[in-house]
């Protein structure tokens, strides 16, 4: 098995995903506070289950996904938004 | 000192138009001779609730803005406890960024327009949106 690199032949080309780069939506729009009482606004930053997504998903900066979290909490408290649901979109 | 407060109330749905009225009327003569100053109030009228609160799925939402001191916001949650009119409220203290948020709200209320979340720049959400949305799925399908 003396197969160098430069013999190994793909039908194919190998497909190199390249990810979009995620950006703080908050930043880039220049927002500063995040509304409680917006529940559409919110929802974007929910699953269907109304669980909270994380910042690997939504690409919100830190500073911003704290202040998302207390916004949809405070949501939920008002009846804005449920605890917890299913098929919320 | 004087801080800005906002506070959203839910009351029962039982209530009729003059009912609600004059509990909007009480809470809101309740901060002024307190030394309290009504910056602003609206009226979200009968909203769905997203979920049951005291067996009850539908409510009366009013949101009153207002300045006053930090002690006096004790005694006003203590009226809201004690009236049974009052499903559910929430007061919150507003910072130097939500104070101009509510500012803009009012403003873009006036002109008849739906407030974005945005506080200064109106922003080009249509194609954040977008992102965000093919974001999700990439990310069910690892």
């Amino acid at each position: 098995m003396a197969q160098t690199d430069a013999n190994i032949r793909y039908l194919n080309p190998p497909t190199v995903e390249v990810r979009k780069k995620k950006y703080c939506r908050f930043k880039k729009a220049g927002i500063k506070y995040v509304d409680y009482k917006d529940p559409e606004f919110l929802k974007k930053f929910l699953n269907e289950q109304g669980k909270i997504l994380p910042r690997r998903i939504t690409g919100t900066s830190l500073k911003f996904q704290r202040k998302v979290a207390q916004a949809v909490k405070r949501a939920r408290s008002l009846a804005l938004l449920p605890y917890v649901t299913d098929l919320l979109k | 000192m004087i801080k800005q407060y906002e506070t959203v109330f839910i009351a029962t749905p039982v209530l009729s138009d003059e009912q609600m009225k004059e509990a909007v009327a009480k809470y809101t003569q309740f901060i002024t001779e307190n030394g309290g100053e009504i910056v602003y109030q609206e009226d979200w009228g009968l909203k769905q609730l997203a979920y049951p609160i005291q067996h009850k799925t539908s409510g009366f939402y009013y949101l009153i803005e207002f300045k006053a001191a930090p002690e006096f916001v004790s005694n006003l949650e203590v009226q809201f406890k004690r009236d049974e009119r009052i499903i559910r409220f929430l007061t919150v203290a507003l910072d130097k960024d939500a104070v101009a948020y509510a500012e803009h709200r009012r403003e873009m209320k006036a002109s008849g327009k739906k407030a974005e979340s945005a506080a200064p720049a109106p922003a080009k959400d249509n194609d954040v949106e977008l992102d965000i949305e093919v974001d999700i799925e990439e990310a069910k399908e690892d």
